[in-house]
């Protein structure tokens, strides 16, 4: 076996990484496959809250790169999917006590036991960003569809150019499709006509979401959500599987579906 | 070593430690001078150094490489001097500074290698997206987007031939006959020489422009062929 490196990252904070890395993680873990995720934000950690691994956590990342444990201890085993583990983050260190070295090394002894090693980049384009990206075979970058965050994208996905990390894949996260009919928010082609890049999914604003990572349940474990469907359907795009984009669209009320039917290809 | 010496010369300058290094594979150089790095860790523990690299052709990979393992020793890199073009804007592309001292902002602005027939110009074929910058003196053509968080800065004139976002600064110098044209443009700011456009609606600019200095102000005209 040898793991795909896939690292999750934005530029903007709270556009949605964090949460991103663990419903993949737990959709490709309930696919069968073998998954590890690292939390690449070392000092305000986060991955095992959403996870809801928080109360198992003994060792760390940085315990691992410092030499104080074996890899195999810092790894926690997830309790409801039996291929997923975590690597958290140290809480009391900062982005300085690991270099982008220590990373590829690690990864490195990671590869061979697993299909995927999921690394959940911080915010901003210092030394946590060139951590998490240094090892990566494939970079996610994340979004939403705000003018604010649309611009860190495309510095990030600049920066991920001039590394030579191959075009970067993303993610919008939390289309509200009200407000883009409204014309109150960017529409995915917008955001795609100005980021040229390889759109991997759509994940739809889902109230699930907050409730979900507040109980440490992603939603990805439900796949009856809207977001958790999203992000099974990208994990499928990831191993390589044609899915088509869900239809985002509310529910048409009966007027819609009326008119639909008088004018076909109206509208 | 002696060998290694001659490969990697090591200086104190004003602001840090500046590393000269000279002929030879660059892979050899390299542990060249991460050995020598390593033999006086001490000193070298949280230096800044410069490194000058004379015409060597670097990338992104490579620098970036050597960036981080220095990193790993205490050593920040924060300056790479190259006469290559290529090499300066790798050193760019990774945020590290190409000149010793900083210069005032105006100054940045790198003369070219090459000249034509009096005309110096520069021309890239990618999307400048956030946070990059490109300052000439000489024009400057794009195939490509200018997106909103990028500069273009040119002494000349300016032509992309794409959609242009971010800030455009033609005839920095103070070129009053400098023009700018783009298949589209919305920038953030447009200006020629001294002078700030005043930007009209969108639905204008969404077709290929031409921007000039007429009678005091930035005019901008669709761009139609006849007249030409």
């Amino acid at each position: 076996m040898s793991a795909t490196v896939v690292t999750v990252t934005s530029g903007k904070g709270g556009v949605g990484k964090t949460t991103t890395t663990a419903n993949l993680a737990v959709a490709l873990a309930a696919g069968g496959q073998k998954v590890v995720c690292i939390d690449g934000d070392i000092g305000l950690r986060n991955l095992d809250v959403i996870l809801g691994l928080e109360n198992r956590i003994v060792y760390d990342l940085v315990d691992v790169v410092e030499g104080r444990c074996r890899l195999k201890q810092a790894m926690i085993r997830d309790k409801r999917l039996q291929e997923l583990y975590l690597i958290p983050a140290a809480q009391t260190r900062d982005k300085n006590a690991v270099s982008p070295s220590d990373m590829v090394r690690l990864t490195d002894d990671l590869r061979e036991e697993f299909d995927w090693i999921l690394i959940d980049s911080p915010a901003g384009i210092e030394r946590g960003f060139r951590n998490s990206v240094a090892p990566a075979d494939t970079v996610l970058v994340v979004t939403n569809p705000e003018v604010s965050a649309v611009r860190d994208a495309d510095r990030i996905i600049g920066l991920i150019e001039s590394e030579e990390k191959g075009p970067a894949k993303l993610i919008l996260n939390r289309l509200n499709t009200e407000l883009v009919k409204r014309g109150d928010m960017l529409a995915p082609d917008d955001v795609l006509e100005l980021l040229a890049v390889e759109l991997i999914g759509i994940v739809p604003e889902d109230d699930h979401v907050i409730v979900s990572s507040n109980r440490g349940q992603p939603v990805a474990l439900d796949p009856k959500t809207r977001a958790g469907t999203a992000f099974l359907n990208i994990a499928r795009r990831l191993k390589g599987e044609d899915v088509p984009f869900m239809n985002l669209e509310e529910k048409e009320d009966i007027f819609q579906k009326l008119s639909r039917l008088i004018r076909p290809g109206g509208n | 070593m002696v060998v290694e010496t001659q490969i990697v010369q090591i200086k104190g300058i004003k602001d840090g430690l500046l590393v000269t290094i000279g002929e030879g594979d660059w892979p050899g150089v390299q542990s060249a001078l991460l050995s020598s790095i390593v033999e006086k860790a001490s000193f070298f523990q949280g230096a800044r150094v410069a490194m000058e690299v004379g015409n060597r052709v670097l990338h992104a990979a490579e620098l970036g490489a050597l960036r981080d393992r220095l990193a790993d020793q205490g050593v920040s890199l924060w300056a790479v001097i190259s006469s290559s073009p290529v090499t300066e804007q790798t050193a760019q592309v990774l945020g590290l500074a190409t000149r010793l001292s900083t210069p005032r902002p105006e100054r940045t602005i790198r003369p070219l290698d090459t000249t034509l027939a009096g005309e110096n110009a520069v021309f890239i074929r990618r999307t400048l997206r956030s946070g990059f910058k490109i300052a000439s003196h000489g024009h400057v053509s794009i195939i490509g987007d200018v997106n909103p968080g990028a500069e273009v800065i040119a002494g000349g004139s300016i032509v992309v031939w794409g959609r242009v976002r971010g800030t455009v600064l033609a005839g920095s110098d103070g070129d009053e006959t400098a023009v700018v044209c783009a298949l589209a443009l919305e920038p953030t700011q447009l200006r020629i020489a001294n002078l700030v456009a005043n930007l009209p609606t969108k639905k204008i600019l969404n077709q290929p422009v031409c921007a000039s200095i007429r009678n005091g102000t930035i005019m901008i005209e669709p761009w139609k062929l006849k007249e030409r």
